[in-house]
């Protein structure tokens, strides 16, 4: 292995960025690959699997062996809202194999009682946001139902490109927020990629089952997002 | 999947010794078959003087991977390593578990 590739390499994934080692085995040639990227020799179809799957391992073809080592970053969930909904995602999160955390700048939402073990900062999301910024591979679930708390994270999601923007409320909420993020700055494009109502369409009810329907919704946005030449 | 970006990563620990002028190679898991203990993208880092760390197999062919590995830093020509019950090779350091992996080491340069 190249050493300017090794470098190349943990460079991306410091910075989260989705990378593949393809290395051919019969002359130990190495290559990167990052999303959307083609590599010569490689069918589109291997490397765009391996980034949705994350799985690592052996592509042969034409008595070529190609090695590809996928390095996808921990997905994370970023939730703002201290809310019932926002607990039950905080238990189930993990074991899908998300990190996650939550925000909330009203401190009687967002105790510690009520989210044990759970990274929480009761904070202003603009605030927090600044220190911890956003990225492709963060989820942006926004629950709280007030648009002073809402809107500049679900606008700095857009703009960072998060895999997954989820809002809650109801079609008329969605409608008014949208004039709203228009106002900020949101492309049309941009604010069509918001799921809202929030999470897939299970008819759930509860708290628990409507944080299963946002969870099944991430995993969904995750597992099958754009990749190809040119995305 | 290879979700390590910390420090303690030995793709980090690779570029590090290499950034401390140290010969430097590297194992890389790439097939499995059975029960193999470690997945496969998992690594091993090895350096002239036979430092490692991180993990082919958990510890059951380390050592012949390291010794591998110093020719690897030597020759400079990558090697393909088999390891497993079914192996009938001279490479029969057998994997307690009953699995089999196969393990590319080659110099980082």
């Amino acid at each position: 292995m190249r050493i300017e590739i090794l470098k190349q390499l943990n460079e991306a994934k410091r910075a989260r960025r989705a990378v593949i080692l393809v290395t051919d085995i019969s002359n130990g040639e190495d290559r990167l690959a990052f999303e959307g990227d083609t590599l010569p020799g490689l069918p589109a179809e291997a490397l765009t699997k391996a980034f949705l799957t994350g799985k690592s391992g052996l592509v042969e073809l034409d008595g070529w062996s190609f090695f590809l080592n996928v390095h996808v970053p921990p997905p994370k969930i970023v939730v703002i809202g201290a809310v019932h909904i926002s607990q039950a995602l905080a238990v189930m999160a993990p074991a899908a194999g998300f990190d996650l955390e939550i925000i909330d700048p009203r401190t009687a939402f967002a105790t510690p009682e009520r989210f044990a073990g759970v990274t929480l900062t009761a904070d202003w999301p603009e605030d927090v946001l600044k220190h911890r910024p956003l990225d492709a591979f963060t989820a942006l679930v926004a629950v709280t139902h007030d648009p002073k708390i809402d809107d500049y994270p679900l606008v700095s999601a857009l703009k960072t490109g998060c895999f997954y923007v989820g809002a809650l409320g109801s079609r008329k909420t969605h409608a008014k927020r949208i004039d709203r993020l228009k106002e900020a700055g949101c492309s049309d494009a941009q604010i069509a990629r918001i799921s809202a109502p929030i999470g897939l369409d299970i008819g759930a009810s509860s708290p628990g089952e409507i944080a299963v329907s946002i969870l099944a919704d991430i995993i969904q946005a995750l597992r099958k997002r754009p990749i190809g030449a040119g995305a | 999947m290879n979700d390590m970006a910390g420090l303690d990563d030995p793709l980090s620990i690779a570029e590090g010794w290499k950034a401390e002028g140290r010969d430097v190679a590297l194992a890389t898991v790439i097939e499995t078959w059975g029960s193999a203990p470690r997945p496969v993208g998992s690594h091993l880092v090895i350096d002239g003087e036979g430092n490692f760390h991180g993990s082919v197999s958990g510890g059951c062919v380390e050592g012949a991977v390291i010794t591998e590995a110093m020719d690897v830093i030597g020759s400079g020509s990558p090697r393909m390593l088999e390891f497993g019950v079914a192996d009938e090779t001279a490479w029969r350091v057998g994997l307690s578990c009953g699995g089999r992996i196969r393990v590319y080491v080659e110099k980082v340069a």
